[in-house]
């Protein structure tokens, strides 16, 4: 129903400016089909969707985009088959309305909006990510949700700053236990999302500016985790609810040592639980990337990131810690490594990324090859691979669902 | 008598070998200029590129984008690309600021996650878009990477041409380049590329070049990788000089939007 009720509003917005506006308006979109299959043998206890396929079916994008002179938009709209569920579903990637003058943009409707200079990493890019997409395969633009907002940017030769306001709360989406095999100390019996109302509007800000050739941006948000923490309910049972956010940080990127160098940081602060006593919230952390990408020959280039989140608080997170439960350390570490080489006039990629965790001691490796058979169709071939000392820390949970994953694409 | 002789041997000799002294110290004066010539002309430009990618087979590829140019102080300069074509690239925008004698800021915009992504610019020899253009062929090599030889005067197509051989520095996929240079446009009309064993590999040539507002310019240009067979067509449409671009177009404001006004 609130599908429905979605389309039908972005439908009149659409008829409205195309019949009001005299500028063009274009068509474009894809049809897609995407597997991917466990190569583990590794089930996981759901009669239907539990078997060896993660995802698998057919995808139709249509977008519509148009307008002339000071405002335009843009609807891409998904209609997704999934064939291991046997369902249908329509997806509002985006829908929104631009309106430009001089010195401010406007952006009105469901858009998708990355801060921050991670690959793969986020500290300050504070919006809904699909952890379930990326883990399963499907094309990279997934990982990252659409949120309902409004964005107001402004520009001026000394600063710009955008200043975004999400009245909808989006969270992540997640693996599935249903699809995935994973660490579940508890039954999860409910989630509970923060209510739509005025109060709980989160609001995000980035001001930015060039400085000595560096992209500098300063990031401050107000809202609530987008990954869930857990309140047990009885001793085998537990409830995720959303804990309140505040984050403060802060960007940096330029060229350097004949590469592009990067840092990042930002300051977690956990609203809701700052003394850190309560086990179910997060506590709040400091958070930094420090990444350096570079081309060592024609058409290679290798990227590599550093990752930290340094926990505040953490003797009361010990102290709350029941027996028996995986500790997280107080300075929580990643490092990531991409190869990316391009061959035959770029129509064929080769990529490699991985995540490594000292203190975890787990990994997640991405060997992927994408191939541009023509101008409209593409195809991409690539494997999933977790694992870890421990099957409870992040990576680590995911051991038994190495996927191999294939895409095949036709744009128009 | 002898030394009679002597004076006019030694005025021969000045006379003929003097304009190849002359030219070979002034080599590096005419890339200079042919740079200017080919790369800078005007204060800014506006053009549609279309760009075929053919394989030996025949298969062809197409690349369509709206380039904008600005010329800063010094040598510096701005560029914007806007991609209508292909479909999997289309709305990605390509901004680079361009320095001489330090690496380029690039910044590219890919419109799926609305992400501005800065990207490493070390490697100019890598190929522009799966073509056989290189990113230094688009936007020219520094000048102080390579030394230069006056090889002699030649004509093409009628159009008589300085011929210039410049060697890099410096470890790169070609060993040598021999340009042959419009003498009064001072348009490079062809350049071939020589690899590590003294073979042409590759070719450069002006197909089409034509006045726009004043300015010569090439229109129609080909790459052909003699070696694999694989050739890139490259033509400019509508191209315009000296209409006015902003520094705020080569922003990152207009490369999550382009101004409609400059990439139609």
């Amino acid at each position: 129903m609130k599908i429905l009720s979605s389309i039908i509003i972005y439908l009149i917005i659409f008829i409205s400016y195309s019949t009001s506006y005299a500028g063009e308006v274009n068509f474009h979109g894809f049809v897609q089909g995407n597997l991917s299959s466990r190569i583990t043998g590794e089930k996981t206890p759901d009669p239907v969707e539990g078997g060896d396929f993660i995802s698998g079916g057919e995808k139709i994008r249509g977008e519509v985009t148009g307008g002339s002179g000071e405002s335009d938009f843009a609807l891409k709209v998904d209609m997704a088959h999934d064939a291991i569920s046997n369902t249908d579903e329509i997806d509002i990637r985006e829908g929104y309305i631009d309106y430009r003058s001089t010195d401010y943009d406007l952006r009105i409707g469901r858009q998708i909006i990355t801060w921050g200079i991670g690959d793969l990493l986020f500290i300050n890019d504070i919006y809904p990510k699909n952890y379930s997409a990326l883990f399963s395969g499907q094309p990279m633009e997934y990982l990252k949700t659409g949120s309902d907002a409004v964005k107001i940017s402004t520009y001026s030769d000394v600063i710009s700053a955008e200043l975004v306001i999400i009245p909808f709360f989006e969270p992540n989406t997640l693996p599935d236990p249903k699809r995935f095999s994973l660490y579940m100390p508890m039954t999860i019996t409910g989630i509970e999302e923060p209510r739509n109302e005025i109060d709980n509007t989160e609001t995000a800000l980035r001001i930015y500016r060039q400085i000595h050739g560096f992209d500098t941006s300063l990031y401050v948000y107000k809202g609530f985790y987008k990954t869930p923490g857990m309140r047990p309910a009885s001793s085998t049972t537990a409830v995720l609810f959303y804990p309140k956010l505040a984050v403060y940080g802060f960007s940096v990127q330029g060229n350097f040592a004949d590469g592009v160098l990067g840092l990042e940081g930002g300051y977690y602060d956990s609203l809701d639980d700052r003394n850190g006593s309560d086990l179910s919230t997060p506590n709040s952390t400091t958070k930094y990337i420090l990444g350096y990408s570079r081309q060592f020959w024609t058409d290679f280039t290798a990227g590599i990131q550093f990752y930290g989140e340094y926990m505040h608080e953490y003797s009361n997170y010990e102290a709350s810690l029941p027996a028996g439960f995986p500790k997280t350390d107080k300075l929580h570490q990643l490092i990531t490594l991409r190869l990316t080489q391009m061959l035959k006039y770029n129509t064929l990629r080769l990529s490699l990324f991985s995540f490594y965790s000292p203190d975890d001691e787990d990994y997640f490796i991405i060997p992927e090859m994408r191939y541009n058979i023509s101008d409209s169709l593409w195809t991409e071939v690539g494997f999933n691979l977790f694992g870890g000392k421990d099957s409870r820390t992040f990576f680590g949970q995911f051991d038994k669902n190495d996927n191999l994953f294939t895409t095949l694409r036709y744009e128009f | 008598m002898k030394r009679i002789l002597t004076f006019i041997f030694l005025f021969l000799s000045i006379f003929i070998i003097s304009p190849v002294v002359v030219h070979a110290e002034n080599a590096g004066e005419i890339i200079k200029k042919s740079q200017e010539a080919f790369f800078y002309p005007g204060k800014d430009m506006q053009a549609k590129v279309k760009m075929s990618l053919i394989s030996k087979t025949g298969q062809q590829r197409l690349r369509e984008l709206t380039m904008l140019r600005k010329n800063g102080s010094g040598g510096d300069q701005k560029y914007f690309m806007y991609f209508h074509n292909p479909n999997d690239v289309r709305g990605t925008s390509f901004l680079v600021y361009k320095y001489q004698g330090k690496d380029d800021d690039r910044w590219l915009f890919i419109p799926s996650i609305n992400l501005v992504n800065r990207i490493a610019a070390r490697d100019s020899r890598s190929s522009f878009v799966g073509s056989d253009f290189t990113y230094e062929d688009i936007s020219g090599r520094d000048i102080e990477a390579d030394t230069y030889k006056y090889i002699k005067e030649d004509a093409i197509q009628g159009k008589p041409c300085h011929v210039i051989e410049s060697t890099p520095k410096s470890q790169t996929e070609y060993t040598k380049k021999v340009s042959w240079i419009d003498k009064v446009t001072y348009i490079p009309l062809k350049e071939e590329y020589y690899d590590i064993q003294g073979s042409l590999y590759k070719t450069f040539t002006a197909d089409k070049v034509e006045t726009v507002n004043g300015l010569p310019a090439v229109t129609k240009r080909t790459m052909e990788n003699i070696k694999s067979g694989h050739r890139t067509e490259v033509v400019f449409e509508n191209i315009s000089y000296n209409v006015g671009l902003n520094d705020d177009v080569f922003s990152e404001r207009f490369l999550r939007k382009p101004p409609e006004k400059w990439i139609k």
